[in-house]
């Protein structure tokens, strides 16, 4: 809406129709698929919040104003008629505007995680300094983290420290599990979140008195969706899927496999019990996150844990050596990130 | 439910800028959301206005650009458009795509009702 004279608020479109929230102004679109071999698939839908429907004291085609696709409705987000359009970086414009109308633009150009990336990246730093290994466990609930976390801290056996932080919305619950299991362990309440963020994990790391050389787990809140979008400052995000679940979790929730490095496909002990493809579920992992290692293991039996271990096992290592030289290590995960698409099927 | 956190990262963003520039009153926010990044525009657009009530951007338009994702194909060689993550190559229906565009969550600008506008705030305030 103009925020001189109030106009263009019923006025919105997306490819010249009318939309049911005016408010709601871009939006983008895309050829139908039998269209998708003509290239340039995608298009800018710009919505119209344009001149011309109603009349009043000043002029629509100033530039100064109304410009088509200016500042003067909305950001700069108007297109003539819905066409497609380029983004508007006029800033001369602009500035003409504030004069006129009062009103500026002020670029502002800034990551919405960009507070929590620096966070989990001094995380990052802190858990390197130390030679600690930290893995952001996530699933959805009930896929059995924690009785995977149990029986884990009892397979490691104590070969490096051990340590956990668990996240949920309420109770001490799990951090009473993994205590009794002998690790020391940082319970996260989150309240109505539903994700970790790094802050809540530096709080964490700031009460666990972390050994150096630790193994650190860090169990999400048990979630498929929200925790994919936050770095907590781990080496590796490791997504668990039981095969009590869908086999085709991985393509409905496809950021949170995206974002894993390993896949580990718990309570394989009842795959006899249970329709599940376990070649279908793997396939669907690496469609959207290429070459995605797979261990598969029973938390109930200890099936496949010695896999799992040893993949553990490897991470402290090298979080040790790479310790010990800093200097010229490169980023483990791009690294990963560019394995995992030369090894994709 | 994540965009109520992303919502009041916007906030966080938002009063920071209007504070580094002298501005009382925020009019609109634009952000950029990409197709393949963490985040549901209709639910932003929920949050937004709950986040921001109360606030320098209390009733603020939630400007939303939408940007395309994109990939590289092996096969390909070549960047190719991706709507989702988890779909094939457009060209070759490949699944061996690193994405490389449309992860973005990003405040682009946002406006600010400047003093003449204020003014006449005060003036029908005082009315």
């Amino acid at each position: 809406m103009c925020t001189t004279c109030g106009c263009g608020h019923t006025e919105a479109r997306i490819d010249g129709k009318p939309i049911r929230d005016a408010s709601a102004t871009i939006d983008s679109g895309r050829t139908p698929p039998g269209d998708a071999a003509t290239g340039s698939e995608y298009r800018y839908v710009r919505v119209l919040q344009g001149p011309g429907s109603h009349r009043h004291a000043h002029d629509h085609r100033a530039r100064l104003h109304h410009r088509a696709d200016g500042p003067g409705h909305g950001l700069r987000q108007a297109g003539e008629g819905g066409r497609d359009a380029t983004r508007d970086t006029d800033i001369g414009a602009t500035t003409q505007d504030t004069a006129t109308h009062a009103a500026r633009i002020l670029s502002v150009e800034r990551d919405l995680l960009a507070k929590n990336d620096a966070i989990a990246g001094a995380n990052r730093r802190f858990l390197a300094d130390r030679g600690v290994f930290a893995v952001n466990l996530v699933s959805s609930p009930g896929s059995g983290k924690t009785t995977l976390l149990v029986r884990t801290i009892g397979a490691w056996d104590r070969r490096t420290p051990i340590a956990v932080v668990e996240g949920d919305q309420q109770t001490s619950r799990d951090a009473d599990r993994v205590r009794a299991a002998g690790a020391p362990a940082v319970q996260v309440n989150t309240g109505k979140g539903c994700h970790l963020d790094a802050q809540m994990v530096a709080n964490a790391l700031s009460q666990l008195a972390l050994a150096d050389g630790s193994l650190l787990l860090i169990e999400n809140v048990g979630n498929l969706v929200c925790p994919a979008a936050f770095d907590l400052g781990e080496a590796h995000k490791v997504a668990i899927l039981s095969v009590t679940e869908g086999d085709d979790k991985p393509l409905k929730y496809p950021d949170m496999f995206r974002a894993a490095d390993l896949l580990v496909l718990n309570k394989i002990d009842l795959l006899p019990h249970v329709e599940f493809d376990l070649d279908a579920a793997i396939g669907y992992a690496r469609r959207v996150r290429p070459g995605i290692e797979v261990i598969l293991v029973s938390a109930r039996t200890g099936e496949g844990f010695a896999d799992w271990i040893a993949w553990l096992e490897r991470g402290v290592t090298e979080a040790g050596s790479r310790r010990a030289n800093t200097a010229d290590a490169p980023d483990p995960r791009v690294a990963a990130t560019e394995s995992g698409v030369s090894a994709a099927d | 439910m994540h965009e109520m956190a992303l919502a009041q990262s916007v906030l966080e963003i938002v009063e920071q800028t209007a504070r580094e520039h002298g501005a009382r009153c925020v009019t609109g926010v634009r952000i950029e959301i990409g197709a393949l990044s963490h985040v549901e525009a209709e639910a932003l657009r929920f949050c937004f206005d709950i986040v921001m009530r109360g606030s320098v951007a209390d009733g603020a338009r939630l400007d939303i650009e939408a940007t395309p994702g994109a990939a590289w194909c092996m096969p390909c060689a070549a960047t190719v458009p991706l709507a989702r993550v988890g779909e094939a190559c457009p060209h070759c229906g490949s699944y061996q795509l690193a994405v490389t565009d449309g992860g973005a969550m990003r405040v682009r600008e946002i406006e600010v009702a400047g003093a003449r506008e204020r003014e006449r705030a005060t003036l029908q305030g005082e009315a």
